[in-house]
């Protein structure tokens, strides 16, 4: 697998939110995503910039375009130096939520992608890579 | 700061969201249209979506509440122009919109809050 081409932004602010959504547009049109392929990856970006920033408190996001025996795919990689996750699969579940979101953003956005990977340590942070292919 | 502006069409109030939404506006939307609700004593809201890319579930629970805030001041919510590959996203992330009414455009919403309309003066 090569990875063509890859950018980083920060996610601090609401600001910031908008600019990750617009961002991961711009590739997955790009690499040919559907409608509805890109609606579901920006979706899910969105949850997790989200993530990032209020229970992260803050991060950055890479976008990474990938390229897999000729197929295309987007990868999106967010990670914080927040408190950590203690325990993950709790986090997943739908009904958990701590802090004033709806307890979906894990669970739902790994929904919306093709692959996905959480790894996180209690006072450290947290990452999560989510790729979509075409 | 920016602000969703909020249009009275007879006893009915009507919200075009255009922007790619953002968290302080959505907020502030909230609180505007609570506002006007009782200002105007609307009889209903229209929100339309149609020009909104996405619906993440932060978004999501903001158009709920705004449609719980606007029933507890008699007011119904209907949402309109929800786009296919939105709902699709929607239902997939697992936000029902729960409570919240939708149509398809805003004169099929405005029916819908006409007849509702009709249906409460009846009774």
């Amino acid at each position: 697998m090569t990875i063509n081409n890859y950018e980083i932004l920060p996610i601090k602010s609401p600001d910031d939110l908008v600019r990750v959504r617009q961002a991961t547009r711009a590739l997955a049109i790009q690499l040919g995503f559907s409608l509805v392929e890109q609606t579901k990856m920006v979706t899910a970006a969105s949850e997790l910039a989200r993530n990032t920033m209020t229970f992260g408190g803050g991060g950055t996001l890479r976008l990474e375009t990938l390229l897999d025996n000729g197929r295309k795919g987007l990868r999106l990689t967010f990670e914080d130096h927040g408190p950590g996750i203690p325990d993950i699969d709790l986090a997943m579940t739908d009904a958990y939520t701590s802090g004033n979101g709806l307890g979906l953003g894990l669970g739902g956005a790994k929904r919306l992608v093709n692959e996905f990977e959480i790894s996180s340590r209690v006072g450290e942070g947290t990452r999560v890579s989510i790729t979509r292919w075409k | 700061m920016e602000r969703i502006p909020i249009l009275r069409m007879g006893e009915f109030l009507l919200v075009t969201i255009q922007v790619d939404m953002h968290d302080r506006l959505a907020q502030a939307l909230q609180d505007d249209l609570a506002e006007r609700v009782v200002k105007d004593s609307a009889q209903g809201v229209l929100i339309d979506i149609s020009s909104m890319e996405i619906v993440d579930s932060f978004m999501g629970r903001m158009i709920g509440t705004i449609a719980m805030i606007c029933a507890t001041l008699d007011a119904q919510t209907v949402v309109v122009g929800m786009r296919p590959a939105v709902a699709i996203t929607l239902v997939e992330l697992g936000i029902a919109l729960e409570g919240v009414r939708t149509a398809l455009n805003v004169d099929k919403g405005m029916e819908l809050l006409v007849a509702s309309r009709g249906k409460r003066s009846m009774a």
